[in-house]
């Protein structure tokens, strides 16, 4: 018993501190989201059960929302950083050692910059007179202002171009790990360079593709920063994901308890996408 | 088996970190008797310091007059929507509300609903310049119940600023005075004719613009229409809010035209965040901008030590007033809020706080101030001194309009009726909505703003 205590004890200071920072604030939203307490305009919140779920489910502003934010994770993250990132770490593999590094460098520089400096970047680069347009113009191309007409792809691209990194490394961890012997003795075999990386790369590394996949998307569901510099969320909503419309709902129009219900809408999200991986990828993480 | 020596270590720290981070939460406010915290909303923009400047001023009397007393000033750098987020959040708690606010009176209402303002009828039934303030600026501040919680140091007024060069570029008048609508479109269209490469007429839309597109742009046009009268946007009989009518749908017909039509700003730069900054430091001093529908404050950023100095405006701009719709009596419209420095509820140093509020509202402080930002006083004793209204250009032409001035109806649903008419500005202005889906959707906005309080009208 006495040895029990012994070992349990080492480990309260940090329980408790998780206790008390980590689950305390989210069991505190968790409750937020039932009440209607606003930020200003009322001098008692009140309970209010599922109405703020019920509000946002009726709200064109939420759906649209949602909608972009899939758009932009499935883009961005799945689409744009996952791949980018493998092929990335794949071509290196195989590139002379000044070209891995050269490339290595530029890569994580976008990643190490704080997201406002990079959103700041990316909108010098989409604006009307901005990097883009005078490259497209260069070639007789037609421009046009991205950040009006394609916003979410604007936007989506910015988080390519910042996120990319990550999975870079993550795989390029993940395919060193991968023995030399199993590669070169399929290529005895007589397999191509794709059924190699269908058959035996991608296999090999399936966990690094779920923890990738499973982090990226987690890091693309909060992104509010890089939006918020690049479009605040508009014109007209049209880049308006999860995030910023919860800052909207709670910030500016002082609804706090709306905007912590959508809060834990969004936690939900993630957590089906979590799922979704884990199930497709069948690994234990 | 003994209990190992080291394991109580752990244990102990476990206690004394647990009980910091307890105690942490739940100690007093913290805050120094001697000292008082003064918050207030600094510019945007690095180069204008007049509060900055003028409280620094006043700090230095008040420390003087206060031996051993210490003032410190909480600059908050933000656009307006986030400045008032962010005194929201520490007016809160204690242990983060300040002494002294500095409240818009666009949301004092709203915060004295919220219990975060000390009335101050005491400190105000035993201060006698109290009597110089006119009495519209006295109810700018008072609540629902009311009692009054701010001081307001300055109104506004809103007009037509005009470029007499551009003007006389497109062959009108330098004496422009529009009598309709139509005469200020007409004016805009024959710049876009005459001098292409100038920004016609520029009125704030959309939400990035925030409230400057509801009051300087939205309702300087709706109060001005046929079904305007005294307040169209809230019935004070019923206490409701009024659903967008034929009025509401002629402004909104407005905003589709000046951005249909290009005689305003490209629809890029006028959803620009930094609009307003764009107009007041750019366009304007620049040459490029023909006619701007804005507020009396705008010399502030071009007054010597300003940053952006441009003592020839004066010579350069004209002024209008507002024009109501058709020219219907009493022909021109003009707008009014400003600010009024607050004590927060959970104010440690109240009594301090307030002999503060005297100090920058003597007669000579005040009309500094005035003078300084570009205000239009509200103690009569300023208004009536000569060396106030020719202190600069344009302070008579905006304190005349007082006469025929409104104010927004500002009770604590007004910050979302007013995001709900950004919203409806915003869908004509990219042109995703017609005016009938946008006035429907300000309805439709308005019922759950106002939580059903709402009329047809």
């Amino acid at each position: 018993m006495k040895r029990t205590v012994a070992r349990i004890l080492p480990l309260t200071p940090a329980t408790l501190l998780l206790l008390l920072f980590l689950a305390g604030p989210i069991a505190y939203c968790a409750y937020i989201a039932f009440t209607d307490l606003q930020l200003t305009g009322q001098a008692h919140e009140s309970f209010v059960g599922f109405d703020n779920f019920r509000t946002a489910f009726g709200d064109e502003a939420f759906l649209n929302a949602v909608w972009l934010t899939l758009v932009f994770t499935v883009v961005s993250a799945l689409l744009g950083q996952n791949t980018l990132g493998l092929a990335l770490a794949a071509l290196m593999q195989r590139a002379s050692k000044p070209v891995r590094t050269l490339t290595g460098a530029i890569v994580i520089t976008a990643w190490v910059l704080p997201e406002v400096v990079a959103g700041f970047l990316l909108y010098a680069f989409f604006r009307k007179e901005g990097t883009l347009n005078a490259l497209l113009d260069w070639l007789h191309l037609p421009t046009q202002n991205w950040l009006f007409t394609l916003p979410i792809l604007a936007v989506s691209f910015a988080n390519v171009w910042r996120g990319t990194a990550f999975s870079m490394l993550v795989y390029s961890a993940a395919l060193n790990e991968i023995p030399k012997e199993i590669t070169e003795a399929a290529e005895v075999d007589g397999a191509g360079g794709w059924r190699r990386l269908w058959h035996i790369t991608l296999p090999m590394i399936r966990r690094s593709i779920a923890t990738n996949l499973m982090l990226i998307t987690l890091q693309t569901l909060s992104v509010f920063g890089l939006i918020w510099v690049m479009t605040r969320g508009g014109p007209s909503g049209k880049s308006q994901t999860l995030p910023l419309f919860m800052y909207e709902e709670a910030f500016q129009k002082s609804m706090i308890g709306y905007g912590t219900a959508v809060a834990l809408l969004l936690l939900l999200v993630g957590g089906l996408f979590s799922m979704v991986y884990v199930r497709l990828l069948r690994t234990e993480i | 088996m003994p209990v190992r020596p080291t394991a109580a270590l752990p244990a102990l720290l476990a206690a004394a970190l647990a009980a910091t981070a307890l105690t942490a939460c739940g100690s007093g406010s913290g805050s120094d008797p001697d000292t008082l915290k003064v918050s207030f909303k600094q510019s945007t923009d690095n180069s204008i310091k007049v509060m900055d400047d003028y409280l620094a001023g006043i700090k230095k009397q008040f420390e003087k007059a206060n031996p051993g007393k210490k003032v410190e000033l909480i600059p908050i750098k933000a656009p307006d929507s986030e400045y008032y987020t962010k005194v929201q959040q520490m007016l809160r708690s204690p242990k983060t509300a300040p002494d002294l606010v500095y409240e818009d009176t666009f949301l004092i209402n709203s915060d004295i609903t919220s219990g975060y303002l000390k009335p101050l009828d005491t400190y105000l039934a035993k201060w006698p310049d109290w009597n110089q303030f006119i009495d519209t600026a006295k109810t700018a501040a008072k609540g629902e119940d009311g009692k009054t919680y701010g001081v307001p140091d300055g109104t506004d007024t809103r007009g037509l600023w005009f470029d007499k060069g551009i003007f006389a570029k497109a062959g009108l008048p330098a004496d422009w005075q529009p009598k309709t609508w139509d005469d200020v479109l007409d004016a805009a269209r024959t710049i876009k004719a005459k001098v292409p490469d100038v920004t016609p007429l520029n009125v704030y839309t959309g939400k990035p613009a925030g409230e400057a597109a509801t009051m300087q742009g939205f309702e300087m046009l709706l109060y001005g229409t046929d079904t305007g009268g005294t307040d169209p946007l809230y019935d004070s009989t019923s206490k409701k809010w009024i659903a967008g009518g034929q009025g509401f749908k002629d402004a909104l017909t407005f905003v589709e035209t000046v951005y249909k039509e290009k005689l305003g700003p490209d629809v890029e730069t006028a959803l620009d965040p930094n609009i307003q900054t764009i107009v007041r430091g750019d366009l304007l001093p620049n040459g490029k901008l023909g006619i701007d529908l804005d507020g009396s404050w705008l010399p502030q950023d071009w007054l010597e030590g300003s940053g952006h100095e441009w003592p020839e405006w004066s010579s350069k701009l004209g002024l209008a007033p507002m024009p109501t719709q058709h020219g219907q009596a009493p022909g021109k419209v003009s707008m009014s809020g400003g600010w009024t420095w607050a004590i927060p509820a959970k104010a440690a140093n109240p009594d301090l706080a307030f002999d503060f509020i005297k100090t920058m509202q003597t007669k000579a402080n005040a009309q500094k101030w005035y003078i300084a930002n570009s205000g239009i006083a509200v103690r009569k004793d300023v208004a009536e001194d000569p060396a106030y209204t020719a202190a600069q250009p344009g302070i008579k032409f905006f304190t005349d309009l007082v006469a025929s001035t409104h104010y927004r109806p500002a009770f604590p649903a007004y910050p979302k009726v007013s995001t709900a008419i950004q919203e409806a500005m915003e869908g004509v202005t990219t042109g995703d909505k017609s005016v009938a889906d946008a006035a429907k959707g300000y309805d439709e906005e308005l019922k759950s703003a106002a939580d059903g309080q709402v009329i047809q009208k």
